[in-house]
Formats: C-alpha cells, structure tokens, sequence
C-alpha cells in the first residue's frame, strides 16, 4: 500500500473515538440554526466555510442576541485564540510543507485532528506524516457536515418547547469539565461567568464575550503568577 | 452586514488562527509563561457564553426563581466531573432540564 495512503488510514482510525461528542454538537448546532431564523442553506454554508464547532455556535448565539458583526466576529475570534496554543507544537511538524498544503491542511486543522496527529507527530518522523492530520480533518469534517444536514432536517420537526438552545451551555460546560478540579480555572470560570452576566445588558454592542473572557484572562496571568498550585 | 458575508468572515478568522498556527507561529515565539496563561482561554472564554444562557432570559433579565436551568446545569455539572465524558454532561442536563419542565 502507498505509504500516504496507509498514513492517512491511520488518521482516520485515529481520530474516529473522538468523533462521537462531535455527533451531538452538529445536531444541535442545525437544530438551533433553523430554529434562530438561518436558512437551510447559510447552516450548511457555516459548516462548510467556518468549520469549526465553538466558533458556529458562538456565531448564533451571538446573532440570536443582536450583536453587531463586528462584535460577532471578534468574538469567534476570541474564540479561536485558544488555537494559537498549538501553534508552537505542530508549526515544527509541518513547516517543510509547500504553501498549498499548509492552506488545506489548516482549514481540517480542528481541535480532534490536532489531539490525535500530535500524539503521532511525536512519534513519526516519516515525511508523510502530514497526511495523518489530512485523514483525521477529513473525517471531522465528513462528520461535521452530515451531522448538520441531519440537524438542518429535524429541526424542522423538533417542537420549540424542548428548550434546545440550553444544549448551547451544555456543550460548552461539557467541553470544560477536565477544568473543574483545578483551582484556578474554577475561578477563572466563575469570574468570566460573573462578568458576562453582569455585564450582558451593560457592555455595549454586546461585547460581554470579549470583556469577560480578557477579564478572566487576566486573572489567570495574576493567580499563576502567585504560584498557586492548580490542582 | 448579510448573513452570507458575516459567514465568511467568521470562516476567514477562523480559518487565519489556524494557517497562522501552522504558517507562521514558530516555538521560540511562545515563552512558557504565555502558553501557559493560553491554556486557560476555553476557562475563560466559554463561561461567558454558559451563565448568561443559564440565568437570564431571552430580554436580559435576571431569571433566578423557577428557572430549571440552573439546577440542570448544576447536575450536568457534576456528572461531567464525576463521569470526565462530554456525552454524559450534555445528556445529563438535557434530561434534568425535561425531566424538570415537564414531569414537575
């Protein structure tokens, strides 16, 4: 088998356990975008050209609450900063790259494809290597497109008295509880909570996003300065 | 702004901090100290989206009495520390949050 071929097999295996939380947050991502007012056609083109599950559902909540574009676009970039976190790891993996591949390869580049080629980054040296993180942004992203269309579809049958939008809060709680045991990013947590809810109809063109979250940043530079032991 | 250009931009940002990691970004730019106060960005930035959802209601309102939110998302809360599973956690509160609006 070709070496690429049998890399990007691998990528695809690789990342496919992690695919099942990702199952639920397309669904709910189509649902509550019909539900908001967007037409089947601009959720299937967010998925398409924003590909990326917390920056989608941000855009809507963001857009159901009446923030401006503006507002609305620094917050997804906010969002995303937590990106600029891998870039020191994987930019040494793939800096021999031609231009054309670090452009397809940085649109699949999504947290679960990031987690799994890194573990194998570390561990290949081949020059394929590249191809495991190719595999693994295809198949998130074959997921994140047939979970939205089957959101886009029963959307149109779920009754708007199931209070779906309060899946928003769930998800990204659930995307936060391997933070819960650790000291200060609870009260990272309950600062930018605090703060975003105070703020939500004081904070003008609804930048509550942005302050809270700049906020708690900057209480998380401070408590880790002190030293204190996060765990 | 139309719907498809906030679209587009939102994908190009989204888009520019992922070429940017890979393009741009090289390891001696990042100290330990930055990557370290990075790390807490979700801690930071997602709360913001998760307690105005829970305790006010759709006109900005302060909603704290007979609001099921905030006891499904507390039990959501502690299966997701208990269980470590994202599933769980979504699941969990789903079912709190009907199991409170409809059966009480």
């Amino acid at each position: 088998m070709n070496n690429k071929f049998r890399v990007f097999l691998k990528g695809i295996f690789d990342v496919s356990p992690l695919m099942i939380p990702v199952v639920p947050f397309g669904l709910i991502f189509g649902v509550l975008s019909i539900d908001i007012g967007f037409s089947p056609i601009e959720t299937m083109g967010m998925s398409l050209i924003v590909f990326g599950g917390a920056s989608q559902i941000v855009l809507l909540q963001l857009f159901s609450g009446g923030a401006s574009s503006l507002v609305i676009i620094s917050s997804v970039g906010a969002v995303n900063s937590r990106h600029l976190l891998y870039g020191a790891v994987v930019s040494e993996h793939l800096s021999d790259l031609k231009l054309v591949w670090k452009i397809v390869i940085s649109y699949f580049l999504v947290d679960q494809a990031f987690a799994r080629s890194n573990e194998y980054f570390k561990k290949n040296k081949d020059n394929d290597k590249y191809f495991h993180l190719f595999g693994g942004g295809i198949t998130c992203w074959v997921i994140w497109q047939t979970t939205t269309f089957l959101g886009i579809v029963l959307g149109s049958f779920i009754p708007e008295k199931l209070g779906l939008s309060f899946a928003v809060p769930l998800t990204f709680l659930a995307l936060l509880v391997n933070d819960f045991r650790k000291l200060i990013n609870v009260i990272v947590i309950i600062i930018s909570g605090l703060v975003a809810t105070f703020g939500f109809n004081y904070v003008p063109y609804k930048a509550y996003v942005i302050v809270a979250g700049v906020t708690a940043l900057l209480t998380a530079a401070i408590l880790t300065k002190l030293n204190i032991k996060n765990e | 702004m139309s719907n498809w250009l906030l679209i587009i931009y939102c994908g190009l940002i989204t888009f520019l901090t992922r070429f940017s990691m890979i393009a741009l970004l090289k390891k001696e730019m990042f100290n330990d100290r930055i990557r370290e106060i990075l790390s807490f960005v979700p801690s930071a930035i997602f709360p913001a989206i998760i307690f105005p959802a829970i305790f006010l209601d759709n006109s900005g309102d302060f909603q704290l009495e007979n609001n099921p939110k905030i006891m499904a998302a507390i039990i959501a809360m502690l299966i997701g520390i208990i269980s470590q599973n994202i599933i769980a956690t979504i699941i969990s509160g789903l079912a709190s949050y009907w199991f409170l609006i409809f059966m009480v």
